[in-house]
Formats: C-alpha cells, sequence, structure tokens
C-alpha cells in the first residue's frame, strides 16, 4: 500500500505515489557543480537505487533530500514538503542514516535507540513495543547493553538502520549502507529494507557497489552531478544482452589473460572470477578478436548473462586499459624461500575471550591470498598479527621467513599496509604524505625522489599535491594510500578492506595494479567483505568464530557448497552456505 | 635500508610530519605562537601582588590638627586613588561591605586631644578580609603613614624601626621582574604539554597510528621523532618570551644565556616526556586533553611560582621536586636577576634532565605495552 | 512486519515539530549524561582536580609566609647581640640560619637557599648604646622573589622592634593604627584562595569541556546524524550544555562542602545565593565553550583556544590571586570581559562576608551580559545547515 502524503501539503505533479521529486537541482560548492540540473521522483513502496562514481553527487543528493543542505537552484519536495520552507516536517518525514552511521560509540546499543526515538517524538510507552520488534528485526537482542563503539561493522549499520527507523519515517535515506559489513549481515539488511518497502515506505540506498544496485527495484544512475538512467535496472541490462562473455577455467595465466584482453580494442571491460575471466564487448563489436585470444590460450568461450555492472561501465566509457604502469616499472620480486607469508597455530586471546583460534596456513610468493569471515569473526585480528599489529598470545608467523615478534624492523620493511580507512595525515599534502612514507621507510636520496615521481606519475596524482587528503575524491585518495604503502616496494603487501565505498571503475584501476604486482611476484594478503573482489584471489581463506573453516580457491569453495537447489553457487552464496554449516558445527558440538 | 633501532632517514621523515602536523595548518600556526606571546605582555602587567589605586574611606569624628594632616597625607599617598569621606559608621561599613573601598580608617573625636596630651592617638582601621593579602599590605602603608605623622608630632622620638634593608638583585622589589621569568616557564609549559598530550591520542584517534606501527619505525624513533618538534616550539617560544623580558620590559639579564638555554631545553624536554606519557595511556584527544589539565594546573601551583616552595608541608615539598617547572623557576629568576653561577644552575639542571629521562622512558614503555 | 511501522501516516506526524519539546531534550540530556560520566577524563577534571585544587589552596598555595629561611650573621660577640639572634632563632614565621660570616650567606642567597638575611654588626653594642643614631642591623633579601622579600623584612622588622621593646621601654607611638580584619579576622589566605579554586574548576567544566565535547561531535559526525533528526538547534545546544552545567554544578556543591567541613572556611551567605552566583557564571562558562567549538570544529585549536581565552584569564585577571586594583588602566578594563572576575567577587563575598545583594546584583548583571553576547555569537556560528 502506497502511503499517501499528508494531506494539507502541496502536491507535486499529481503524483500520488512519489515520496521524492526532484526538479532541475542545482548544487555549487565554491567553483565545483555538485550537481547540474537534475530531475527525478522517488515512489513509495519501493527500494531506489542510488549510484554512480565518486563524486558523481551521491551524498549530496541525500543531503539535500534530508535538508541539511541548501539546493542553489531547483526543488526538492518530500513526502510532499519542500526541503526548504518545511524543513521541519521533512526532519520528521524522513529517516537518514549518514555514513559514518551517526551512531554515539560511547552508548550502549539501547542508549543509541532510545536517544533516536525520543529525538522523533515517540511515546515512551510505545517505544517498548517497538523496540522488541526493532531488536528482534535487527537481532541486536543479545547485545542491548554494548557501547556502539565495541559492535562490529555489521552491526552498526543495523543499529543505524533501527535508529533511523523510529517513528515511523515515510522515507528512509541510507548512505552506503552496505560498507564494512559482511554478506551474511547484508542478507538481514535487505531483508529489513524489503519488508519496510513492502509496507510502503519509501528506500533510497546509495552503494557504490552494483549488485547491490541491481537488487534495486529502481536505479538513478548519476555521474558528474547529471542524471544518466532512471528506471528498472534491468532494463539497463537488458541493453548489454549478447556482449557479455567468460573465458572458462584459464587458471594460472588468468591474470595476464585478462590484461591481453583489456587491451583489446574490441573489449570494453573485464575482471577475474575464480578461474575464469569475464570480458564485456564495446557496442557493435564482435567476437573475433576475444575467440582469437581465446584459442590462443586454449580455452573456451562461452557467453554469459549480462549483469548491472557491465551497463554501468559501459554507460560511463568502459573501464581502464589492463596493463598497470605500476607493475610495469617494479623489478621482479626475489625472495630466498617460495613461502612468502605463513602463520602455525596463531591464536589470540583478550581476556577470556578468543578472538583467533589456532589458525595455520601458508601463502606463496605471488598469490592474492585473501581472507573472508563475517563481522566479529576474528578476520582483523589474524590480519593484524600477521603483519604486526597485535603480539600473538600463542602460535607464530612468519612474514618473508622472519619472525614478526623478534626481527620486527626487518619483517616491517619487507611489508606494505594499507589500512581500510586508508589512515593518511589529514593534517599534510598529498606530497608531504608521500615524503612522509618514503621517508618512514628509510629511503634516501636519489631513489626517494625517483620513487615519489613515479608514484606521483603512475597514480596520476600530479594535480593534487598541494591539496589534503580529506579534500580528496574517494578514488585518488584510494589511489595515494595505496602509492604510500608501495613506496619502499615490499615484497608482501597487506590490504585491509581496500576498495571500501570505491566505485566500480576506481576498483577495477585497483585490482590492475594488483593483478600487476601478482606478476611481478609480490605477494598480496587481502581482507575483503566484497565477493566480486574475493573472485581475484588465487585462495581463499574462511574465518568463523575465531577458526579457520575453509581454505581453498574461490571456484573450490563454490564447488564445495553447489547443491540440488543452487547448481552455480556464487561467491556470496558459497559464504553464506560456510559460514552457516560452521556454525551449525559449533552448535552441534556444544 | 636501515634496519637499526634509530635510522636518520626515518626519524627526519617523522619530524617533519610531526613539525607540519602542528603547523601546516595557519589556524594552528597562530594558535601555537600568538597567544604565549599576548599572554606574557597582558599577564606581565595584571599579575602583581602590589597595592595600588586602591580606594580607602574615611569616618572623622575629631575636627583637629592631628586628624586634618593625616587626611592630607592619604590624599596625597601615591597608593590610592580615592578618599572616600564618610559622616557615619554606618556608611563605613557599608563601603567595606560591597567592596567599594579596601580599608575604613575611623578617627574618634577625641583623636587631636589625646594627641596634644601626650598620650598614643588611636584610629581604628577596618580592613576588607576578603583580600586578605591586600589588606595586610594596605595597613602596612597605613602604618607608615600614621608613622611619619607621629614623627611630626614628637620628632625627637628615635626612629621607628633602627634597621636598614637592602633588596638585593631587584632593590626597588619590582614585581614584574619576577613574574616575567616566571611567565616564560609556565606558558612554554603548557604549550609543549598540549602540543605532546594530543600527538599520540590524535594519530590513534584518526587510525594513522596503526600504519605507524606497521612500518619498521622503531618504538624510540616515535617518542623521538615526536618530541622533537614539540621541543623545538617550547624552546623557540621560552626564548621568544625571554628577549621579550630582556628587550621589551628591559628587565635586567645578569646570567649566562647559554646555561638558561641549555636549562630550558632540559626543562621542554622533561614536560614533553610528561605530555608523551598522558598521551600515551589516552584513548581520545579529549582524555589527552584533560588529563593535561589535571596534571598542568596542579604542577604550576606547586612550582613555587605563586608562594614559595618552603612555605608547603614536607611532603608536598619532596612532591615539587618532581615537577620541572620548580627547577626552571629558580633557574631562570636566577639567571636573570642573580647573575646565577654554574655551580648553582646545575644543581637545579640535573633534575630536570632526570624527570626528562625517566618520563620519556616511562612513555616509550607505555606505547611499547599498548601494543600488546 | 509491525503494527508501530505498518503506517507510516496515521496522523501522528506533529506538525511544528520544531517547537520546544520537552521529551526530546531529556533525550538529549540523557545522552550527553551517559557520555559525560563514562568518560574517566571529565570525573577526573569534576570530581578530582576540585579536591586537589582545594587541598593545594589549603596546605601548599598559602600566601601567608611561615618557615622563610633566613640567615642571622652574628658578627658581634656581645650579650644583647646573642640575646638579639636568639629572638631571631624564637620566632615561628623564621627558619633561622646561624652564620659569623657574611661571606658565608651570601652564595646562599643566590642560590635560594636563603631568602635573605640580618646581619648584626661587630659595634652592634656600641650602636645600641647611641640609642638610634646609626641603624642597628641591616636586613638584606632576596628581590628576586618581591613577595617573599617584602615578609622577610616585615618580620624581621618585627623582631629587631619586639626584641627592642622588651629591652626599654620605648615611648608609645603619637598615633596607634588598630587594625581590624573584617570577615577573614585570622587572616588565613586560603579562605581568599578557595572561591578561586572553584572559578577555575568551573571555567574548566563549562568552557574547556563543553568546547572540547561540542567538537568532537562534528569530528565524529554525529553532529550531522543528530541535527537531521526533529531535534531543533536550541533542544540540540541545550542538551549538550545542560548536563555540564549540572556537572559543574555538582562540583561546586562538592568542593563548597570541602571547603566548609575539611578546611574549615566559613559560608556566611546563604547556600542559595552561592548557588545563584554559581549557576549564573556557568551562562557564560558554557556560552563561551559553545562559541569556541562553533568556531573550532576541531579539538587541538579548541582545547589551545579555550587555555588561552578561558583557563588562564580566569587564573590570572579574576582577580582571586592578583589583585585587580593595582593593574594598568587597559588591563584593569579587560578583565570586565572576564566573566571570572565577577564570579569570584561574588564568591568571596558570599564566603566570607554573607549575602550582600549590592554586590551580588551588579556581578549578576555583567555574567548574564557577557553570556548572553557569548550565546548569541554561537548560535549565528551553529546553523541548521552545515555548508
Amino acid at each position: 500500500m502506497g502511503a499517501q502524503p499528508a494531506s494539507d501539503a502541496p502536491r507535486q505533479h499529481g503524483q500520488h505515489d512519489a515520496a521524492v521529486v526532484i526538479d532541475n537541482l542545482a548544487k555549487y560548492f565554491g567553483q565545483v557543480q555538485a550537481l547540474r540540473g537534475l530531475s527525478a521522483s522517488i515512489r513509495y513502496g519501493r527500494l531506489t537505487g542510488l549510484v554512480g562514481p565518486d563524486g558523481a553527487g551521491k551524498t549530496t543528493l541525500m543531503r539535500i533530500m534530508t535538508g541539511l543542505l541548501v539546493p542553489d537552484a531547483g526543488r526538492v519536495t518530500l513526502a510532499g514538503f519542500d526541503v526548504v520552507k518545511d524543513n521541519d516536517a521533512i526532519h520528521v518525514a524522513s529517516g537518514y542514516m549518514p555514513q559514518r552511521f551517526g551512531l554515539y560509540e560511547d552508548l550502549s546499543v539501547l542508549e543509541n535507540m532510545r536517544l533516536y526515538a525520543r529525538l522523533r517524538g515517540m511515546d515512551a510507552e510505545h517505544n517498548a513495543e517497538l523496540f522488541d520488534e526493532l531488536l528482534e528485526f535487527t537481532r541486536l537482542r543479545p547485545f542491548t547493553a554494548r557501547l556502539a563503539g565495541k559492535l562490529s561493522g555489521g552491526m552498526k549499520q543495523k543499529l543505524g538502520l533501527a535508529c533511523a527507523l523510529m517513528a515511523r519515517p515515510k522515507v528512509l535515506l541510507l548512505d552506503e549502507p552496505g560498507v564494512g559489513v559482511d554478506p551474511v549481515s547484508r542478507q538481514d539488511l535487505w531483508r529489513m529494507v524489503q519488508a519496510l518497502t513492502d509496507e510502503g515506505m519509501a528506500v533510497v540506498w546509495s552503494t557504490a557497489y552494483l549488485d547491490e544496485a541491481e537488487r534495486c527495484e529502481s536505479v538513478l544512475l548519476l555521474n558528474q552531478g547529471q542524471l544518466l538512467f532512471d528506471g528498472p535496472p534491468q532494463e539497463l541490462t537488458a541493453q548489454l544482452e549478447g556482449r557479455s562473455f567468460r573465458l572458462e577455467n584459464v587458471g594460472a595465466e588468468r591474470r595476464a589473460l585478462l590484461t591481453e584482453a583489456l587491451d583489446l580494442p574490441s573489449v570494453s571491460d573485464g575482471v577475474i572470477q575464480g578461474a575464469g575471466v569475464r570480458v564485456v564487448l564495446r557496442a557493435g563489436e564482435g567476437t573475433e578478436q576475444v575467440q582469437a585470444l581465446a584459442d590462443r590460450a586454449h580455452v573456451e568461450l562461452a557467453p554469459v548473462p549480462a549483469r548491472f555492472e557491465d551497463a554501468f561501465i559501459d554507460l560511463l566509457g568502459g573501464g581502464p586499459g589492463g596493463t598497470s604502469t605500476l607493475a610495469e616499472r617494479l623489478p621482479p620480486v626475489e625472495l630466498g624461500s617460495d613461502i612468502a607469508v605463513s602463520c602455525q597455530n596463531l591464536t589470540k586471546r583478550f581476556g577470556a575471550f578468543t578472538a583467533t583460534d589456532h589458525v595455520s596456513f601458508e601463502v606463496h610468493k605471488g598469490e592474492i591470498f585473501g581472507l573472508l569471515g563475517p563481522n566479529g569473526a576474528g578476520k582483523s585480528t589474524t590480519f593484524k598479527m600477521l603483519c604486526g599489529l597485535l603480539k600473538p598470545s600463542a602460535g607464530e608467523a612468519h612474514v618473508v621467513g622472519l619472525d614478526l615478534r623478534r626481527a620486527t624492523g626487518a619483517a616491517k620493511s619487507r611489508l606494505g599496509y594499507m589500512a581500510q580507512k586508508f589512515s593518511l595525515y589529514g593534517l599534510l599534502s598529498v606530497r608531504q604524505n608521500l615524503e612522509f612514507s618514503a621517508g618512514v621507510y628509510g629511503l634516501e636520496g636519489d631513489t626517494r625522489r625517483e620513487r615519489i615521481e613515479e608514484m606521483i606519475a603512475t597514480f596520476d596524482l600530479g594535480d593534487w599535491l598541494c591539496a589534503t587528503p580529506d579534500s580528496l575524491p574517494l578514488g585518488h585518495k584510494q589511489r595515494l594510500a595505496l602509492a604510500c604503502s608501495l613506496m619502499h616496494r615490499p615484497p608482501v603487501l597487506f590490504l585491509d578492506e581496500p576498495t571500501s565505498g570505491v566505485d566500480p571503475i576506481t576498483r577495477r584501476e585497483f585490482w590492475t595494479h594488483i593483478n600487476g604486482l601478482a606478476r611481478k611476484g609480490v605477494t598480496i594478503m587481502v581482507t575483503t567483505h566484497f565477493m566480486d573482489e574475493a573472485e581475484y584471489c588465487d585462495r581463499v581463506a574462511m574465518l568463523s568464530r575465531a577458526r579457520l573453516v575453509a581454505l581453498d580457491t574461490p571456484d573450490a569453495l563454490k564447488r564445495m557448497t553447489a547443491s540440488a537447489q543452487r547448481p552455480d553457487p556464487t561467491m556470496e552464496d558459497a559464504f553464506i552456505q560456510l559460514v552457516e554449516a560452521a556454525e551449525r558445527e559449533t552448535a552441534a558440538a556444544a | 635500508m636501515s634496519n637499526a633501532i634509530l635510522s636518520f632517514t626515518r626519524l627526519r621523515a617523522q619530524f617533519v610530519k610531526e613539525v607540519l602536523s602542528i603547523l601546516r595548518d595557519p589556524r594552528s600556526r597562530m594558535v601555537v605562537f600568538v597567544p604565549p606571546i599576548l599572554q606574557l605582555l597582558v599577564f606581565a602587567f595584571a599579575a602583581t601582588l602590589e597595592v595600588r589605586n586602591v580606594d580607602i574611606a574615611v569616618y572623622n569624628q575629631d575636627a583637629g590638627r592631628w586628624s586634618h594632616e593625616l587626611m592630607q597625607r592619604l590624599d596625597s599617598a601615591r597608593f590610592i586613588s580615592h578618599v572616600h569621606l564618610v559622616d557615619s559608621q554606618r556608611r563605613l561599613h557599608e563601603l567595606i561591605d560591597r567592596g567599594e573601598v579596601i580599608a575604613a580608617l575611623a578617627i574618634p573625636a577625641d583623636f587631636s586631644r589625646t594627641i596634644a596630651a601626650g598620650d598614643s592617638g588611636r584610629a581604628q582601621v577596618l580592613v576588607d578580609g576578603r583580600r586578605s593579602n591586600s589588606g595586610q599590605i594596605t595597613v602596612a602603608y597605613l602604618s607608615t603613614i600614621a608613622a611619619e605623622v607621629g614623627a611630626g608630632i614628637t620628632p625627637d622620638a628615635q626612629a621607628p624601626t633602627p634597621v636598614t634593608v637592602r633588596h638585593w638583585f631587584n632593590p626597588n622589589l619590582v614585581y614584574r621582574w619576577f613574574i616575567v621569568p616566571g611567565l616564560t616557564g609556565i606558558l612554554a609549559l603548557f604549550s609543549a604539554l598540549l602540543i605532546t598530550s594530543l600527538s599520540i591520542a590524535r594519530e590513534r584517534e584518526l587510525g594513522t597510528f596503526d600504519q605507524l606501527l606497521v612500518s619498521p619505525t622503531s618504538t624510540p624513533e616515535i617518542i623521538i621523532s615526536k618530541s622533537l618538534p614539540a621541543l623545538a616550539i617550547g624552546t623557540l617560544l621560552g626564548l621568544l618570551m625571554i628577549s621579550a623580558g630582556v628587550f621589551a620590559f628591559g628587565i635586567p639579564f645578569t646570567g649566562s644565556f647559554a646555561l638558561l638555554l641549555a636549562s630550558l631545553v632540559l626543562f621542554i624536554l622533561s614536560v614533553v616526556g610528561i605530555g608523551l606519557m598522558i598521551s600515551a595511556v589516552s584513548a581520545t584527544q579529549q582524555q589527552a586533553i584533560l588529563g593535561a589539565f589535571a596534571i598542568g594546573v596542579p604542577a604550576v601551583l606547586m612550582s613555587g611560582f605563586a608562594t614559595p616552595v618552603e612555605n608547603m608541608p614536607t611532603a608536598l615539598q619532596w612532591l615539587a621536586q618532581a615537577i620541572p617547572l620548580t627547577h626552571f623557576l629558580v633557574i631562570v629568576e636566577g639567571t636573570f636577576l642573580k647573575a646565577m653561577p654554574a655551580a648553582d644552575i646545575l644543581a637545579n639542571a640535573w633534575p630536570l634532565a632526570v624527570i626528562a629521562l625517566v618520563t620519556l622512558t616511562l612513555a616509550t614503555l607505555l606505547v611499547r605495552s599498548r601494543l600488546q | 512486519m509491525n503494527a508501530a511501522m505498518r503506517k507510516p501516516d496515521d496522523g501522528a506526524l506533529p506538525t511544528g515539530s520544531r517547537r520546544f519539546d520537552g521529551r526530546r531534550l531529556m533525550a538529549l540530556v540523557v545522552k550527553e549524561s551517559h557520555q559525560a560520566l563514562r568518560d574517566p577524563s571529565t570525573l577526573l577534571i569534576a570530581f578530582v582536580l576540585p579536591v586537589v585544587l582545594l587541598l593545594l589552596f589549603a596546605y601548599a598555595v598559602s600566601l601567608d609566609a611561615k618557615q622563610v629561611r633566613m640567615g642571622v650573621v652574628l658578627e658581634s660577640p656581645g650579650a644583647s647581640a646573642q640575646s638579639l639572634a636568639a629572638a631571631f632563632a624564637g620566632t615561628r614565621f623564621l627558619d633561622a640560619h646561624f652564620a659569623h660570616d657574611r661571606r658565608e650567606v651570601a652564595g646562599q642567597l643566590v642560590s635560594g637557599a636563603l631568602r635573605g638575611y640580618v646581619v648584626i654588626p661587630q659595634d652592634f653594642e656600641q650602636r645600641l648604646a647611641q640609642r638610634g643614631r646609626e641603624p642597628l642591623v641591616q636586613i638584606i633579601t632576596d628581590g628576586s622573589y618581591p613577595n617573599t622579600a617584602n615578609y622577610v623584612e616585615n618580620y624581621a622588622r618585627g623582631v629587631v622592634q619586639s626584641w627592642r621593646a622588651g629591652r626599654s621601654a620605648a615611648p608609645a607611638p603619637a598615633i596607634a593604627l588598630e587594625p581590624r580584619y573584617w570577615f577573614n579576622p585570622e587572616l588565613e589566605s586560603r579562605r581568599a584562595l578557595i572561591p578561586g579554586a572553584i572559578a577555575i574548576i568551573m571555567t574548566i567544566i563549562g568552557t574547556m569541556l563543553t568546547a572540547l565535547v561540542v567538537a568532537r561531535e562534528w569530528e565524529r559526525g554525529t553532529m550531522e546524524a543528530i541535527l537531521s533528526t526533529p531535534a531543533s538547534v536550541a533542544e540540540i545546544l541545550i542538551g549538550k550544555l545542560l548536563p555540564y552545567f549540572v556537572l559543574g554544578m555538582l562540583s561546586t556543591l562538592g568542593a563548597v562542602a570541602l571547603a566548609v567541613f575539611v578546611f574549615g572556611v566559613p559560608l556566611r551567605g546563604s547556600l542559595a545565593a552561592l548557588l545563584l552566583v554559581s549557576a549564573v557564571f556557568m551562562v557564560p562558562a558554557l556560552g563561551q565553550g559553545l562559541l569556541i567549538s562553533s568556531l573550532a570544529r576541531n579539538q587541538f585549536l579548541a582545547a589551545q583556544i579555550a587555555l588561552f581565552t578561558g583557563f588562564l584569564p580566569a587564573f590570572m585577571l579574576s582577580g582571586f590571586l592578583y589583585e585587580i586594583d593595582a593593574m594598568p588602566a587597559p588591563i584593569r578594563a579587560m578583565t570586565r570581559l572576564v566573566p571570572a572576575r565577577y564570579f569570584v567577587d561574588s564568591l568571596k563575598t558570599v564566603f566570607l562576608a554573607g549575602d550582600i545583594w549590592a554586590v551580588f546584583v551588579p556581578n549578576l548583571l555583567a555574567m548574564t551580559a557577557i553570556g548572553a553576547v557569548f550565546f548569541l555569537l554561537a548560535k549565528r556560528a551553529t546553523r541548521k545547515n552545515p555548508e
């Protein structure tokens, strides 16, 4: 059932089911035009995806819709209220979940919920009932007393959602709710949002991840402040039919093959999927070049259904090329042994709580090794022990053969680390950040100058040298963080959720570099919540409840979880299956 | 690439980073240097225990010669800005109550008659005890005036105090000569303390500390690179204020500049150590700042700046020895006014070195223990 | 899913929702209180620092000199010289160190081991016989500590005078002043200093802490989440300030209880007047904190600005340690902008003198006026639209 705008409010365009009407909207930040003449409408009872590359104006649009920003031209009405004139009513009719949660980390789950309930004028007597429902809904009931700062990323997002849902907003605005959330929690989020739209609420979900967009009923695709597409995602995907193919079972050579494929003039986009390489042809191009490539590599070329992501990349003019200028300059990595990273019975206890429980594995030189697991499974703890940020309670960890507990300095100079939030010095300029990381890894004189210039050229940072990292677009920020962590040419690179919130084009560029580095023999350790990134890995370690539950290639993991109902599971399906199986086992053992 | 505990390249990179973090932003550059200098200029004139510009009330019931004489002297006294003449005891009390006068003189009707009879003329002085220190000084000034008038009555009487007094180092007891060198220490202390106490806490809050910990840099390098910029800024600030003392306030500088500079560096270093300890145990910037205050304010109070250390109970005197400012105050006052010889400076400088060594070592250990 | 959420439009939508709403305000207050009480640093500042400061003012920072180290150079072997030296040894205000040569003590004056010395010269007995033609003794002080030098001079003079008075009946002075110290007859400086301690604590809580917590909210992005709710700017700001107001008042009450019951400072005025004065002082203190944080949405800047515009002026320019009357005219004018000045003045009166409304009323008005200006400026700086 579609909700009606309040009767006393002016109606727009006579659209009874329009929750938000955007009319010729423009917004400037100084010289930068964030939104240019945008017009669209968002309907009740629907999940609307807001997608686009970084800097497309997604967050600006969100903030205007919630009445936190005033547009420079045009108008927006939400639930029939003008966001400028009826600003007060907007805050009642809408629920907003900002990117950074907006939770108070030093308040407990229940205290956060109470705060937002009262701020939205909820009656105390109704609270109990609603709280029960929301706690049930978000599965946060066991954690009501826990401080929000101690929650995992997924639980934070669910709590943020619960807070935004207080007092039944008519329009729910979610700014990148999927960032930092594992597939299991993401499933919960989808389920929650589905239930809400079924009841007539309008939900806007802004995202840089296109598998999320594909699940929306309608999509607004923004680029450079303009609307490129407005409609169901399938409509856009349909235009790409017959242009997506997969080179099957390429195996070890898949990275080289992807590079070659991307350098073909007829190919607009390509990614690695397990042992295969998925390519998208440019409009009007035939399969001849790709077929020739497949023949040369003695692999099969099979047509696959188009995805929304293919259409997105195509609409934005195709992905980046396949050659990493960075990796080209890099000399091949020489290591004494074939084992780059290893751990034996790695264990970490915090008091009575065991975060990592006897985890052992070995990572080979030049391998891309993924560390996956639900929020709170011990992924970060294991990762931190491997790069020397935490001392293991028991067991050993070696990087390039060096024990992290003894030869700390030596081991640390052989590894590069890129943190989740990119961890750049906001008070320093881009050049100063580069100079700092060169210096802190002991680079001197000409080497230092050359490396810095090389990074600036490779990552195209020349125009931004005097800017502060905080003022950079997310994609550039990521490039800078990668540049900083590669300055000393480490043989082992640790990436902690490296592409959180980064748009698909930048992500492809990032993986082009990573693939190039791996081909030169750099070992890559990566944690991620996004399954298309897991597909890039040679092998994936699955952690659940502090223990290693599976370790194999992505394709093998998918095969492992195949069933009669689901003969060809996605990586996401495999993830959920493995986690649930592990939990059932633990429950059975207990 | 060096894997030694200390590498010059790594240190330089971190040093530059720390300096830029503090000084790259023009707002914080201003906030670091301008307010301390301004405060020095203002407080140098504000902080005085002298008594000046006070108001006095007089209820004179005597029409005789000696009360008239006394009144004239009061009118021309330099420390009094206004004499209120009142006509009742009640009004006298009122002025004291309201704090409009610091002292009130009640001259009885038989004042001149008693003096003429060869007795002591007694006058009552009511003093506002809320201003106990200034009140006592006012009474001392008034007594001097009374004695001067008295000397005119019985000229052959002997001098009231058969002593000569000489104030060494500061013959006219100019309070500013004391306060400016002292403020130099206090303001440099607060600046250095705030800068360092925030340094680790801020990186921890913003996540860059992990980035630093995965690099080959060692904990001593982190501590050194965080100490040096604060040391440089604190020393520079101290030098600026010392030169202001010499050139702007014209305070005699009699001692050795080199020794003072060395002591200043040691002093700031020991403060930096305390700041880094606070920073290492703080989880947030708020905790770091409030921690710095909870340490800094009592430290200033106990340092001997406000009141001499020897006035305090023995236990607190011992505690005061652990405060860098206590030792630095002795050195800076001594170097300015007393031409303090090297041996005396050394006697106060070695505790600074010990405090610096202990606090910096503890800070290193605290950062390391946080690594688990 | 559920009844409460199923009907997004059940007519319950409050129009004119930005009208002041007590429940929303309470929610913000509860939230802020939880945060404040959970952070050990807040408790440290509100409850530990006051105790430390009061202890220090009671025992350490005393303007009453006691046991000042003083040298007595006895150059004369005569009996009267000996008895004068004994008089110096006998006073409880001085800690006499004896020597026979002035060169011995001069160095100690430089090193700070002595604050002054008195020389009883070789020809002391002769001078005594001459009855005052030439000074009997010489007093040398360390002028680099002017305040202590004054005490040394006064006490040494006093010792010599009473020693002489004890030997021969000197004629009574022609004019004798009889000082009576009102409000504080024992002349304990701690009684005058404790109000200052309270003012400093209230300034730290009101200005410093408030500036920090508001700056933190901007830094962490929670301000944006709160601004997107129906709560109005006034509710948000009051919700932010009220807990620190209460914290400041609690801290004051604790400090007062400690001062009265442990340190024996009299409270001659009424508790109600004291609370009123403290409550009104919180207006400019909180206003200043709010203004600072809305200008500098970064904790480092906020702390530095609060230090130099709030804390140090409260320490130096409020008149609790240094007499405002003695300052030069431009600085005296400047102190009129320091709210702590009016607070210290009122506190001293309420503690030591009583309820004198002639003192309170102008001070209350001044604090309210300064506070109002701060709040107006802060409201201008905090807009609903954070652009």
